[in-house]
């Protein structure tokens, strides 16, 4: 979520699906729309009936390019080169909106005389510590200035002439992103690539808007979240930020990937993007840790309502001024606790036990021979689903193992499936929406609030004796969800009430539980509870389910379930209208100033502080709201501008700048010294993650993953179903009649793909879809590999993630799986001279890679 | 699963074949739809992020369809292939509904009760952070965590047990490694 995050103030999608269909122009980029979120794609269909420009901008090509206006061939790896391009067509030939640029974004800001950029020092950005690999952000800040009342403010151009504002490093810095280094790094011709920068530039403005949309196909890289940025930047260049048929659309993976981010369950974040505490920094106290999680000027500064009201959440009546609300029983994180990185810490022994809740590593991780490898190593397993999973059957010999050499205790707890609880999911769009529960699920079939209820009841039993002073925060943790009543035509007595969970959520009065409806009402003395802010407003009283609404209308559907936050549809929409409060045009008219009402108004609920007059001079001095003026509508930034330059949040630098992934057929032309992300974590130091090498020609061929309609992802929910398996019933591998040609390789034909970490069989699919680039006076060929077996279910077949690496995002650990380099061979797996080595020393089970002198060597024992 | 008798039945009335029932037969005529008479439940399609709205019909206490949503604005009653599954994905034979329990080294799984997994688990989850608990660092830093547990999943699940999840193993038992499919 960074990505959106840092530029324009919350991590979601800036705008909602059905408003596609105002687009005058759809960039679909990192995303096979048609094909992973087919319903989502209707809508930009039915923006193209209406006249709008459709391109599609990807490796492969698919039902999505098929329907576009235009496809574009890329490289896989290269989105931030093509991106970068189209903000230096825009800049160069003068076609942003400027008025849009100066008052809304820090365009104008004077950034320090300290800042170097990567033009500067040949692909790395000042503060770079090469013995830590990490960057100090001090000198990416912007310049201040004392002023008469002896605060010190960022100093501004708003002639945006400063050579060192923002806009100006902005232009040195995307400066030779030229049409024809786009084609040359990313292989899609030049005039392709000047009809997209053109058609943007004519759909953007004062009359009209475009949208970009986008999913994984941008995001596991290992810059992915600076791929992400590059598009905030463009778009709010193009001032298509906040206004209909504008902004960017993240099209989500599963039901509830932004709800579980919302409502998290993650390592480094609390309730509504609070950041979990860390013993890294000086969070020892409530006190300190709210002086340094979040900025003070801007919506930020009501960090303390947020938190008091979620500790008491959490804490209950335990909770006081006096303890600090509990604060200290909250674990502080000393390291990277993400998924991947304790896969590493599996495999080294220091996770002893783990509970999987609907999902897959064993297949749906990356480098899945070491994911199982890692669960093989747990004292105990908990796996939670409707089917056997891949996870769930680590240990069997269908997972290619023997089960007496695996000590890891296994229970599977079967869980409920649609229909059969009830609940909330968050869409793409960070719509709410509230499912009923239908039936009972059958046998011992339990929902996971059942299992996380109950087995919270059951420790807390267990612990209720204990004195420990590490144990109250089991007897503190408040948990009310016992049902007062019997549910109805229900036989499973112990339920938990999820609908009193959604109201924890929304928050109520504390001690006398009354519903808040408005987030304005959390108060930081404890007199409220709430468990994740941005939700308030879902359950604002006594049976008033709001996600559970079901009116629909013709465009924002307001009564439609309920959108975080506040129920706005669109973010940022004080951005439809110009600094005056005026909408920009009749034909993109959204939010606008009511002078006569003296408040914003529109079709939309304003995104911006009610009675706040456009005109109103903001404080940059002061605390909180007061910071901000009448024409900052990026109100969760300190200094309410959308951020084309980053002067904090992302590690791995202020601006997006093209470097090649962690294994790549070329080197970086645009820094010939600094190949990849300077700051991506590659554990080179570890022998179970191989990777291929520059230039390394046993793995010449670059290979993307991605998604088939009939299936979702690694297969745990569709390779069980009979009607799915029909449809798409076994792996197979794109590939373009040059390499099928080169390597005699036939239509259907078996092939076996080796990359540095192992081997998988596949059939060949010999197709136009993938084509070869001619990069740097070479051919560089692509295959494309959907990735939903595995050697569970009604259809099985190779794991795709058994090819894939471990290297990991600097920012949030995202991995690498769009373009990883491989070699294909004809014939089966068991045909190919191979042997098969393990991670385990001197074992001989796992899935084969190569034989003889050039085979990477996993048995070698780790550096610890 | 329906008997063979009433698959067979079911059959003869959708398949029109040469000598079977023709569409507006008598017989054909007095079809019903599996879903008339049937209670209706809203719901949102359990794959991708887009939320489509689904209904469920529901006969017996057995679901016996789900279809999309006509009046939701995101779908207007279209599924996706696989959205239009997701009754298949539901009422399949092959789901596990019993609880399974693998030992160490063991070659099969064992049927047990709920309630003996629920018990072993809370036993474990008990033991490995008792065993692993840090109340401070070397420095005397306060931390109150638990790094040798790890939780996986949630993108697929509800929001309120999303809440749960965190609430328990972070806020009650100290977990750090608490992790989904979300990245970016």
């Amino acid at each position: 979520m960074p990505g959106l995050g840092t530029s324009f103030g919350r991590g979601g999608a800036t705008t909602f699906q059905q408003d596609l269909i105002n687009s005058d122009c759809i960039l679909i980029m990192g995303s096979n729309m048609a094909e992973a979120h087919p319903i989502a794609f209707s809508w930009a269909l039915r923006a193209k009936e209406r006249g709008a420009t459709l391109f599609h901008v990807d490796p492969h090509f698919s039902r999505t390019s098929a329907l576009a206006s235009a496809y574009l061939p890329i490289r896989s790896g290269s989105d931030i080169a093509f991106l970068g391009g189209l903000i230096n067509h825009i800049l160069t030939n003068e076609r942003y909106f400027r008025e849009y640029v100066v008052a809304y974004t820090n365009a104008a800001n004077v950034v320090s005389a300290d800042y170097r950029d990567t033009e500067d020092l040949a692909g790395l950005f000042s503060g770079y510590d090469p013995a830590t690999r990490s960057y100090d952000s001090a000198s990416w800040g912007y310049e201040r200035q004392v002023g008469a009342d002896g605060v010190a403010l960022p100093v501004r151009d708003i002639t945006l002439e400063h050579p060192r504002c923002v806009f100006q490093i902005l232009r040195r810095h995307f400066a030779r992103y030229t049409p024809e280094v786009v084609e040359s790094i990313c292989g899609t011709p030049k005039e392709q690539f000047l009809q997209v920068a053109e058609a943007l530039a004519a759909n953007s403005g004062r009359e009209r808007t475009s949208a970009i949309c986008y999913a994984l196909g941008w995001t596991q890289h290992s810059k992915g979240a600076q791929t992400v940025r590059a598009a905030a930047i463009l778009q709010l260049l193009l001032g298509n930020i906040g206004r209909p048929g504008g902004g960017i659309l993240a099209l989500r993976g599963h039901a509830s990937i932004q709800g579980s981010t919302d409502v998290p369950t993650l390592y480094d974040l609390l309730g509504g993007y609070m950041p979990q505490p860390s013993a890294l920094l000086p969070q020892q106290s409530l006190a300190d840790y709210l002086a340094t999680a979040a900025p003070h000027s801007g919506y930020w500064d009501n960090l303390p309502k947020f938190m008091v009201s979620f500790l008491r959440a959490w804490y209950g009546d335990a909770a006081s001024a006096d303890n600090d609300y509990c604060y200290d029983y909250v674990p502080k994180t000393v390291r990277d606790h993400s998924h991947l990185a304790t896969t590493y810490e599996m495999v080294d022994g220091k996770i002893k036990g783990m509970l999987v809740l609907g999902q897959n590593p064993a297949g749906g991780s990356s480098h899945a021979r070491l994911q199982r490898e890692a669960l093989a190593r747990l004292d105990w397993l908990v796996v939670r689903d409707l089917y056997q999973t891949e996870t769930a059957a680590f240990w069997t010999p269908a997972a290619g193992v023997d089960p007496a050499t695996i000590a890891t205790e296994v229970f599977f707890l079967p869980a409920a499936g649609p229909g059969e609880k009830a609940g909330t999911f968050t869409n793409t769009q960070r719509l709410l929406q509230w499912k009923e529960k239908a039936v009972d699920p059958p046998g011992d079939a339990r929902s996971d609030a059942w299992f996380i209820h109950n087995l919270a009841r059951r420790l807390k039993a267990l612990y209720a004796t204990s004195v420990e002073p590490r144990d109250r925060p089991i007897h503190a943790l408040a948990w009310d969800y016992d049902r007062s009543e019997a549910e109805p035509d229900s036989q499973i007595a112990d339920e938990p009430d999820v609908e009193q969970v959604l109201k924890e959520i929304n928050g109520f009065t504390w001690p006398e539980r009354c519903q808040l409806a408005d987030v304005a009402d959390l108060k930081a003395d404890g007199s409220t509870a709430c468990g994740s802010w941005i939700y308030c407003g879902v359950y604002p009283g006594e049976g008033m389910n709001r996600a559970a609404s079901r009116v629909p209308d013709q465009y924002l559907s307001p009564d439609w379930g309920f959108a975080w936050p506040a129920n706005r549809r669109t973010l940022y929409n004080r951005a439809s209208a110009d600094p005056a409060g005026r909408p920009w045009s009749e034909r993109k008219k959204y939010v606008w100033w009511d002078p006569l009402q003296g408040r914003w108004t529109g079709l939309d609920v304003p995104d911006f502080p009610i009675a706040l007059p456009p005109d109103q001079e903001g404080n940059p001095g002061a605390s909180g709201m007061a910071a901000l003026g009448g024409a900052d509508p990026f109100i969760m930034r300190p200094d309410g501008k959308g951020w084309l330059f980053a002067p904090t949040g992302l590690l791995d630098g202020p601006l997006p700048t093209h470097y090649e992934p962690a294994e790549s057929p070329v080197g970086n032309q645009l820094y010939r010294g600094q190949r990849s992300n300077p700051i991506a974590r590659f554990y080179r130091q570890r022998r179970d993650n191989p990777l291929a090498g520059p230039g390394d020609d046993r793995y010449p061929i670059v290979l993307t993953t991605y998604r088939l309609t009939e299936h979702h992802v690694s297969g745990p929910m569709t390779r069980w179903l009979p009607w799915l398996s029909e449809l798409q019933p076994e792996l197979f591998v794109e590939l373009s009649p040059e390499l099928a040609r080169e390597r005699g390789i036939r239509h259907r034909d078996w092939l076996t793909i080796v990359s540095a970490r192992g081997a998988i069989e596949a059939r060949a699919m010999v197709t136009r879809r993938l084509r070869p680039f001619r990069i740097e006076d070479r051919t560089v060929h692509q295959v494309g590999l959907p990735f939903h077996w595995g050697y569970q279910g009604v259809a099985t077949g190779s794991i795709a993630n058994d090819l894939t690496h471990l290297v990991l995002e600097p920012n949030v650990g995202i991995n690498e799986v769009k373009a990883i380099m491989v070699d294909v061979r004809p014939g089966r797996l068991r045909d190919q001279r191979l042997v098969q080595p393990s991670l385990h020393a001197g074992e001989t089970t796992g899935p084969p890679i190569p034989s003889g002198q050039d085979a990477p060597d996993l048995n070698r024992r780790r550096n610890e | 699963m329906a008997e063979l008798g009433t698959l067979r039945a079911l059959i003869r009335g959708f398949v029109a074949r040469p000598g079977g029932p023709q569409p507006f037969s008598p017989e054909g005529v007095q079809q019903r739809a599996r879903t008339e008479g049937a209670k209706v439940f809203r719901s949102v399609c359990p794959y991708c992020g887009v939320g489509c709205g689904q209904l469920i019909h529901v006969r017996d206490r057995q679901i016996v369809n789900i279809e999309g949503d006509p009046e939701s604005p995101i779908n207007r009653g279209t599924l996706c292939p696989k959205g239009a599954a997701t009754y298949q994905y539901v009422v399949n034979p092959l789901r596990q509904t019993k609880a399974l329990y693998r030992r160490p080294y063991a070659t099969s799984w064992e049927e047990v009760s709920l309630d003996w997994a629920m018990e072993r688990v809370a036993d474990r989850v008990k033991a490995t952070r008792d065993a692993t608990f840090v109340e401070r660092l070397s420095d005397g830093t306060v931390v109150n965590h638990c790094t040798a547990i790890a939780t996986l999943g949630g993108a697929t699940l509800e929001v309120e047990e999303n809440y749960l999840i965190k609430k328990l193993f972070n806020g009650g038992l100290g977990v750090l490694s608490i992790e989904n499919q979300a990245r970016i």
